[in-house]
């Protein structure tokens, strides 16, 4: 018998909302709002009382998947990321860095979204940044 | 010119007097519990625990754990309750054999009783320990019984009558439909008052039924969906106001259910959480 429960911070926005995931012998279980946050003080939204249910869902994508001929296949991190590389090198090289949008993250820090924002502006030197919500 | 008003939680002379008896009262139930594990009259012990800077519910197995004990006093007394039967539901039927002990205030304990009547818990499997609540907590709460039968700490506080379910029958009908219904248009439909709660142990949620409540839409459908949801705490609700404080909305569904309470024990004689010889008026139609 191991039960355990997780303080941890929602992924679905970035209001920061704590909340304990109840851990039963390895699997996620449910979700119980952290009374003593400053953050939420006991409350969620309809996304946060769910994250126990997306955590450990079958149809979440565990690897990247990169599409060859036609299909999409599972792939490594390295390979993807190369391949990701690569490919914006190219576009970048023959259209120019404006030719490349960033959509940003409503699910991450202020902090990786300067980082990504820096990125776009001052490393592939594009100002088409935007909001996830706009995809 | 602006006032300076001291911010909550900033400690007094009050809390210096107040801190012995709370810590007495910790004591007293690691006694209690330590008793219970090294007798191995309990596999665990659900309970709280102060962890990180937060109170979290925790299941004790180990008695050095009790170290981390918690009463679930903040600022105030009892401002980090949790649903303590709602987990105890979870491990008893991962582990039907074992035997757990439960830490409960007096609603808690009016929990338990009815969630025996509800057969959600065998009673011979469930240890309570006890707590009585301060004098203050039990009126902000308007609690019927601030205690369990048998507390293990705490001075047993006197019961507070249901004022605000009174507040709210002062108006006359047209002015209360309208009171209700501005607090229930406010609502966010996060679930989050069927999710915490207790004596919500339902598979299939008549909430989640677009046949009987329209789903899919903010606000939900008013009056319906809470009303749906009042209806439902009919003989299940035994006041323990954990809906109320994570409601993201402040709506007061505590008066609502206590409201409940009422009916069910004006027309059935039924005062839930109190009557544990027979099965809840609409636990006999099944």
């Amino acid at each position: 018998m191991d039960y355990q429960t997780v303080l941890t911070t929602c992924t679905y926005c970035g209001c920061g909302c704590n909340f304990y995931l109840e851990v039963l012998d390895g699997k996620v279980i449910g979700t119980i709002p952290c009374k003593t946050s400053p953050t939420n003080e006991g409350k969620l939204c309809i996304k946060g009382w769910n994250v126990h249910e997306f955590v450990q869902s079958p149809t979440r994508l565990t690897t990247p998947l990169i599409r060859k001929n036609g299909e999409l296949q599972e792939a490594s991190w390295d390979e993807a990321l190369d391949f990701t590389a690569k490919r914006l090198q190219e576009i970048a090289a023959e259209n120019g860095g404006e030719s490349i949008g960033f959509l940003a993250s409503a699910k991450v820090t202020n902090e990786e979204n300067y980082l990504f924002q820096k990125f776009a502006r001052a490393g592939v030197g594009s100002n088409n940044v935007d909001h996830c919500a706009r995809l | 010119m602006e006032t300076f008003t001291e911010p909550a939680g900033v400690w007094t002379d009050s809390c210096l007097q107040e801190k012995p008896t709370e810590s007495a009262m910790i004591e007293d139930v690691k006694a209690k519990v330590k008793e219970l594990l090294e007798s191995s009259a309990i596999d665990g012990f659900v309970g709280l625990a102060e962890r990180n800077g937060h109170v979290a519910p925790h299941l004790f197995r180990q008695p050095d754990e009790l170290e981390l004990l918690s009463l679930g006093d903040r600022e105030q007394a009892g401002d980090a309750r949790y649903p303590l039967n709602k987990l105890l539901i979870n491990l008893a039927c991962a582990y039907p054999d074992s035997t757990f002990g439960v830490l409960v205030r007096g609603c808690d304990e009016r929990g338990l009783k009815t969630l025996y009547t509800w057969n959600q818990l065998h009673r011979d499997k469930v240890v309570p320990v006890g707590i009585a609540c301060p004098q203050d907590l039990a009126d902000r709460c308007e609690c019927a019984q601030p205690f369990p039968d048998n507390p293990v700490a705490g001075e047993k506080a006197k019961p507070h009558e249901f004022g605000s379910v009174d507040t709210v029958e002062e108006m006359n009908t047209p002015e209360r439909f309208a009171y209700w219904m501005q607090e229930f248009e406010k609502c966010i439909k996060c679930y989050g008052c069927r999710d915490v709660c207790p004596m919500c142990f339902c598979k299939e949620c008549t909430l989640e039924n677009d046949e009987l409540v329209k789903t899919g839409t903010i606000p939900p459908e008013n009056p319906v969906f809470h009303l749906t949801r009042a209806v439902h705490m009919a003989g299940r609700c035994i006041d323990c106001g954990l809906c109320e404080e994570a409601c993201p909305a402040d709506i007061p569904l505590r008066t609502l259910y206590k409201k409940v309470f009422e009916i069910v024990d004006e027309e059935f004689d039924y005062r839930t959480g109190f009557t544990t010889d027979r099965k809840s008026p609409l636990n006999i139609i099944d």
